[in-house]
């Protein structure tokens, strides 16, 4: 136990760490910035937005290891090509939430702010995306916890982030340092799952969280 | 003009190819089926036993509501810890060796969380009086559970068996790193020896039994749904 301390006390580990939030934050920005627009664009065509779902479903069933495989060839080693990889398994969860979320907005409430003279940019930004925001939010949850979990393998086409201690751990058949890569990513995910749920919670009107019940 | 495309013709010899097919011709039945049925036997192996812990956890859940929350709970920790991490513990456990057994435990690990709450909502989906009138009929409680409530409660396991199915799939290419085998070993290996070619024929194949799994196990689920079907019809 001592020894993965020591390890962890690094200098090298804030690097590690560092880099890792750096390449989950950038992608899971990248993906927000594609996937809503991209469901907003098709809200109001139902072709369109159970398009957009049926993608997101494919998209999701792509094994995270493939997709940073598939960037090595393309855009080659390094922390960009980690990126981009990252940002392509993010976007899938968000898009799908994001095209339900709008979708499932009660036409007779959209009718109705119509009606009271709202234009259509109004009505998306008063009525359709304050309703969805909560089923928005827990697309970009799912994938904030993925994307911090694949960012471990970012190591294998040389992104950078603390999978780089298990793989030096593996390698050197040093337990310490194997440990201490495994328990900081897990402890970083399990944040990030707890963090992002109580955003979500937060985020939930109080009217929306009764009726959920 | 023949000048120019036998310059063209060195210029595309020179550059490294993406997809040398003849590699594949030649490795076919010696690395990449057998890495095929590696794969499936892991995901295999993974799901069934997961299975055979999630339906008596689940349906114990389902009757005694208290123990629900802290099975979620472990469970989801379980879930939530990044794969090579989780391999990575595992293999530091004195008497686990590299293979197919921390992958396999590992699969399992993952596949509770999404399961056990699929079996939890599929016995909760049953309607009371569906129960009532059985329990009217003189059915034992035993018999409730496995003529009316697991029948009815199958397409939302089979749902849950669809979503792990295809996690574990996806999971289990990672697991070639501790020697585990499977698709993941073609990724490794061409990453190792800095060959495209194996590194997309493992990715691509990988992709798509994950997604021919899910269009299958999706099929099944339908066809076990009679009522959805003709209620949309």
């Amino acid at each position: 136990m001592g020894s993965i301390l020591e390890v962890l006390g690094r200098p090298g580990f804030s690097q590690l760490l560092l880099t890792h939030v750096e390449l989950s934050a950038l992608a899971l920005i990248i993906a927000i910035l594609i996937a809503v627009p991209v469901a907003i664009a098709v809200r109001n065509t139902p072709i369109g937005a159970t398009l957009a779902i049926n993608v997101g479903n494919i998209g999701r069933a792509v094994p995270s290891l493939a997709l940073l495989a598939l960037a090595l060839p393309f855009f080659g080693f390094g922390f960009t090509s980690a990126l981009l990889a990252l940002a392509a398994l993010a976007i899938p969860p968000i898009l799908i939430n994001a095209s339900t979320g709008l979708r499932e907005v009660d036409p007779g409430v959209i009718d109705a702010a119509r009606g009271m003279g709202l234009s259509e940019s109004q009505v998306l930004s008063r009525i359709q995306l304050p309703i969805a925001a909560p089923v928005i939010f827990a697309g970009i949850r799912t994938s904030a916890v993925q994307v911090v979990a694949s960012a471990t393998l970012a190591t294998f086409i040389g992104g950078g982030g603390l999978g780089d201690l298990i793989v030096e751990g593996f390698q050197r058949g040093d337990t310490a340092i194997l440990l201490a890569g495994a328990l900081s990513v897990a402890v970083l995910s399990i944040i990030t799952e707890l963090g992002f749920g109580g955003i979500e919670r937060a985020l939930t009107p109080k009217g929306l969280r009764i009726a959920q019940k | 003009m023949g000048e120019a495309l036998a310059l063209l013709q060195d210029l595309s010899l020179e550059e490294p190819r993406l997809i040398e097919w003849d590699w594949i011709a030649e490795n076919f039945w010696e690395d990449i089926v057998p890495a095929i049925q590696g794969h499936i036997y892991l995901s295999f192996v993974s799901v069934a036993i997961a299975l055979a812990i999630s339906l008596p956890v689940g349906i114990l859940a389902a009757r005694y509501r208290k123990i629900y929350p802290p099975v979620t709970f472990v469970t989801g920790i379980l879930y939530s810890i990044p794969s090579l991490a989780l391999f990575s513990i595992l293999i530091s456990v004195p008497g686990i060796v590299i293979g197919a057994t921390p992958v396999i435990i590992a699969l399992v690990a993952y596949s509770l969380l999404i399961l056990i709450r699929n079996v939890v909502a599929g016995i909760d989906s049953v309607p009371a009086e569906t129960i009532d009138a059985a329990r009217g009929m003189g059915l034992t409680q035993g018999q409730i559970l496995f003529r009316v409530e697991l029948p009815l409660a199958l397409p939302v396991i089979v749902a849950g068996i669809r979503i792990a199915t295809v996690t574990i799939i996806g999971i289990a290419t990672i697991g070639a790193y501790i020697s585990g085998g499977g698709l993941g070993k073609l990724i490794f290996d061409g990453i190792n020896r800095n060959f495209p070619t194996m590194v997309i024929t493992g990715a691509v194949l990988a992709t798509a039994l994950a997604i021919l799994a899910d269009l299958l196990l999706l099929g099944l689920e339908r066809y076990l749904r009679p009522w959805a079907r003709r209620r949309r019809a």
